[in-house]
């Protein structure tokens, strides 16, 4: 047998099944490879912590499992986005405004997997409060690419991609506002999907754009992350934009033949500002559906072009309002030297927020002010719902859309870091997707000569996420894991 | 000078729900600190809110008793602001969209019938409460049991022309969302808050001058609505004089009524005037309304407190004023409703009675009648008796009193004491013979023509007859007897 951190998720559910692997001994394999890589001198660094409890939940998994007690997601590990509420564990969003913060409840998402016998083994690093593209913006530093120690993992979900990819975790939970599961996940050569907005409750996932917000998977191999989801949809009584839907027995995938396929390419992600090794690999991966027996076609879509824009206005909106509550009143950082009400405050967001977070509140105060209103927001969301239409007129047509994940390849550390439109413009090709609420999954499709991971995305209609995972097991069946 | 006074109104009113706005703690005034709160309503990282259903319907409920009308579609929107009380750092409301638009209200004041216009109507969330200690350490504390309460916000025009039509728009608005069910509108414990924007037009050479608006904040009773509303027009009738500021050239300011003192106190300048970023809550979807939603609340609607009145007082024939006092809270009006369910006699006497007897107790008490622990069914069971003549008026009193004190049946407490009244003339005859032989000099004093003697005299029957003897009979005879002699 392989090494246990090579495997899948879906692989140790198998050997766990079949009783040739414990839980506790999953568990170990990766905290040793992730103690092991804390050794190196320049570790990925895509834990914020490891879980002190991991193992013992293992054990008590494993006995369960002797008495027959088994669940669907049995003694299964995954990592977890540190703005993803665990109860009774810290969840800092990578910000020091709440660098001491202890959930006191869980996400709905987290509970029914661990109803499910999932084990969260530890918290991943992110950009704070999931506003970057590439995992720096954190106040423990940045994660490193284990494709190549020098470059960015991508983010805001870099810590999650980093340890899946770095084989310190078999999957990992992620969230999205305008890519951050996607772009990770391109940059690190595994797979991430973004789920349509709905299918995955938000219910204690640390809010950043409401609209927007969605949890994602990251894993390196299509039917983890149906597993995955078979436990996770479902309405939420507690969130009331979460679906009403049902993936019961969508796990193993079916893979599906794309003959007959329509896929339309936009034009406007395959021109410039894309770097040409990625356009490359998009026209051999948009071969390889025609060679199945699917039709490709180029398609005009400028309204793609604004979308960035767009995102930049509603997502720190939102943001700039969800991020009020941090005021070091209740909870989180507090700066006790303040002298007045109005001193605490500007004391203590000046010291708990970084420079990125504070820059999208000022952006969002000010689209959103009184005179501004209706010049921004007000116009971003005309064109949000334009979008909504035009993408919804694209589906009447096509199947899938095709395009790459990033515009460029994964970038070195600190390359961007004082540059913010330029970061911003690593998201895109991902923004629209959660402007119009749809599912994506970020395929890894090679890598450019000097090996680093190209991702592409396959963007199907809202609520298709598992077409969009079943289409992509027949492309890792039969080119996915020759790579 | 000649001037008109503008006034318009803001009424909060807490709908009584079971559970919060949108979440599912409990919706109950007070609590031990931070004792009624979840992730939602205490704004912890990730939590979300839900819409509770109820106060659609309440709001709805309330909506339609002030003749609004109720749009298809309504929907949420986030008022940002920070401050301690506000654990989100903004207020759930709404904006553009409230759920309640175009109604208006009915107020009689000593210049007649008025016909307020309501601008609209709004659902909210309440927030908590800071309070400061006074030990001289500087510590403030934030109690957020009160947050997510939900409120309805409504907005009149500015159509009300003096403090006295204020004070009748609130207290028509009041019943009328104490009638509904909807709140219970008790000031004290703020779940029924007024702010009001008030201004003068003054009439001075040919032209209008409008005076700055100032919203009055801080009025926690009629009283302070009254007074505050009062001082305000003076204050401003003096400044105008003094100043000739205008509204263009001020714009709007806050100002604080202080009862203690009897003042208003300067709060916020237009400047400082908060910008609170309105946008639409995106964790909250619209609400479809479906008409037949509205209707059937619109069906179910209660018999609101005006036309009870009327019904008091053309059917019932009850005087305007007793109309008035027993339909000061939903709770009098239908304890008086049910004490008059099937009685075939004169209801005048039940109103009496309750308005009486029953609030004297209920009001010595310091309870709410709601909570009067006899039934008004016994209530009318004792008038019955009254009205057979089995028992006098002063007994019934007797068995009223031992009714509060001990409970039971007034059927039963006069059976049991032998408290029926005495109709047999001859028994009568014996009590009166006995009281003119102890009191001759009573008599003699009748005889000279003093003519209270005979009062005197009729109060030793009662108390020889403990106040048995059926007192048109005792009197009667006792007037013949006199004469007689």
């Amino acid at each position: 047998m392989a090494n246990i951190t090579d495997l899948s998720l879906s692989q140790i559910k198998k050997e766990l099944d079949g009783n040739k692997l414990s839980g506790k001994e999953v568990v170990l394999a990766f905290k040793q490879a992730y103690e092991a890589d804390q050794a190196h001198k320049t570790p990925l660094n895509g834990y914020i912590e490891f879980f002190d409890d991991a193992e013992k939940l293992a054990e008590a998994s494993d006995a369960r499992r002797k008495n027959n007690e088994a669940r669907g997601l049995e003694g299964l590990p995954l990592a977890i986005k540190d703005n993803i509420l665990i109860q009774g564990k810290i969840a800092t969003c990578g910000s020091s405004i709440l660098k001491d913060f202890r959930a006191p409840y869980s996400s709905t998402v987290v509970e029914r997997l661990k109803n499910q016998g999932i084990i969260p083994v530890g918290r991943t690093n992110m950009d704070e409060f999931g506003m970057g593209s590439s995992c720096e913006y954190s106040i423990y530093g940045p994660t490193r690419n284990p494709m190549d120690r020098n470059k960015t993992p991508g983010g805001s979900s870099g810590g999650s991609a980093s340890v899946v990819a770095g084989k310190q975790a078999p999957a990992a939970l992620g969230t999205e506002t305008g890519g951050s599961v996607r772009l990770p996940a391109a940059f690190c050569g595994i797979y991430g999907l973004k789920p349509s907005y709905g299918t995955l409750s938000r219910y204690g996932v640390v809010a950043y754009g409401s609209s927007l917000d969605q949890i994602g998977i990251l894993s390196r191999d299509p039917d983890d992350m149906a597993l995955l989801l078979e436990h996770g949809v479902g309405t939420d009584p507690h969130d009331e934009t979460s679906a009403a839907l049902d993936f019961s027995g969508v796990y193993p995938l079916k893979p599906k033949n794309p003959k007959g396929l329509k896929i339309a390419l936009p034009e406007e992600f395959m021109g410039e500002g894309i770097d040409e090794v990625i356009k490359n690999k998009v026209t051999a991966f948009a071969s390889w559906f025609e060679k199945q027996g699917a039709t490709v076609e180029s398609i005009k879509l400028p309204i793609l072009k604004s979308t960035v824009a767009i995102y930049y206005i509603i997502a720190p909106a939102e943001a700039s309002s969800n991020l009020t509550r941090y005021d070091g009143i209740r909870y989180g950082f507090r700066d006790e030297k303040a002298s007045s009400l109005e001193d605490l405050y500007i004391k203590s967001r000046s010291q708990g927020f970084g420079d990125e977070v504070k820059r999208r509140i000022f952006i969002g105060n000010y689209v959103l002010s009184s005179g501004y209103y209706d010049a921004y927001y007000k116009k971003a969301m005309q064109v949000r719902s334009i979008l909504k239409q035009e993408i919804a007129k694209v589906y009447e047509n096509y199947d899938l859309i095709l395009s790459p994940t990033s515009p460029c390849l994964p970038f070195n550390l600190g390359a961007k870091l004082d540059d913010p439109l330029a970061m911003y413009l690593t998201d895109i090709c991902t923004t629209f997707v959660n402007l119009a609420q749809i599912p994506s999954l970020s395929v890894p499709c090679g890598t450019s000569e000097e090996g680093l991971p190209i991702g592409i995305q396959l963007i199907g209609k809202q609520f298709s996420e598992i077409n969009l995972l079943s289409i992509a097991k027949t492309w890792h069946q039969e080119e996915g894991l020759k790579q | 000078m000649k001037y008109d006074v503008i006034i318009g109104c803001e009424v909060h009113v807490q709908l009584l729900t079971n559970t919060k706005a949108f979440c599912s703690c409990e919706n109950r005034f007070g609590g031990k600190p931070n004792s009624r709160i979840c992730p939602v309503c205490s704004g912890l990282p990730g939590a979300l809110p839900v819409t509770n259903q109820s106060i659609i319907e309440y709001a709805i409920r309330a909506g339609l008793a002030i003749h609004c009308r109720i749009p298809e579609i309504t929907k949420f929107d986030r008022k940002n602001y920070i401050y301690p009380d506000l654990p989100k750092g903004y207020q759930i409301s709404q904006f553009d969209m409230p759920i309640c638009e175009h109604g208006y209200l009915d107020v009689t004041t000593s210049q007649g019938t008025k016909r307020i216009r309501i601008l609209r109507a709004h659902l909210e969330e309440d927030a908590g409460k800071n309070t400061h200690s006074e030990d001289g350490s500087g510590l403030s504390f934030v109690d957020l049991n009160r947050c997510g309460t939900p409120l309805l916000e409504i907005v009149s025009e500015p159509d009300i022309r003096s403090p006295e039509e204020a004070v009748a728009y609130v207290q028509g608005l009041k019943e009328i969302m104490e009638f509904t069910g909807v709140s219970d509108c008790n000031m004290e414990e703020g779940s029924l808050r007024c702010d009001a924007n008030i201004n003068l037009w003054i009439y001075e050479d040919d032209r209008k001058y409008a005076t700055p608006i100032v919203e009055l904040k801080n009025m926690n009773s009629f009283k302070s609505i009254r007074s505050a509303l009062d001082y305000e027009v003076i204050r401003q009738k003096e400044e105008w004089e003094e100043k000739h500021i205008t509204l263009d050239q001020k714009g709007k300011l806050t100002r604080g009524w202080h009862d203690k003192s009897g003042t208003t106190v300067l709060q916020r300048h237009k400047e400082e005037a908060a910008e609170y970023r309105y946008f639409p809550e995106p964790d909250l979807r619209p609400i479809k309304i479906p008409k037949e939603l509205i209707e059937s609340i619109g069906r179910n609607l209660p018999e609101l407190p005006e036309q009870k009145r009327k019904r008091y007082r053309e059917t019932l024939g009850l005087s305007v004023e007793n109309a008035e006092k027993l339909t000061s809270s939903p709770e009098l009006a239908s304890y008086f409703e049910k004490a008059i369910d099937g009685y075939g006699g004169d209801v005048k006497k039940i109103a009496n009675w309750i308005l009486t007897e029953v609030m004297a107790v209920v009001n010595d008490k310091k309870i709410n009648i709601k909570d009067f622990a006899i039934e008004a069914t016994k209530v009318q069971a004792l008038i019955k008796l009254l009205d057979n003549d089995v028992i006098s008026g002063k007994i019934a009193k007797t068995v009223f009193t031992e009714m509060v004190e001990k409970g039971g049946d007034p059927d039963q407490i006069v059976k049991n004491s032998g408290l029926v009244q005495v109709t047999d003339q001859g028994e009568i005859e014996n009590v009166i013979d006995q009281v003119l032989k102890d009191n001759p000099k009573s008599v003699e004093d009748y005889k000279a023509g003093k003519a209270q003697a005979q009062g005197f005299l009729m109060g030793q029957v009662m108390k020889l007859s403990k106040g048995k003897a059926n007192p048109k009979m005792a009197s009667q005879l006792l007037k013949q007897k006199l004469d007689a002699l």
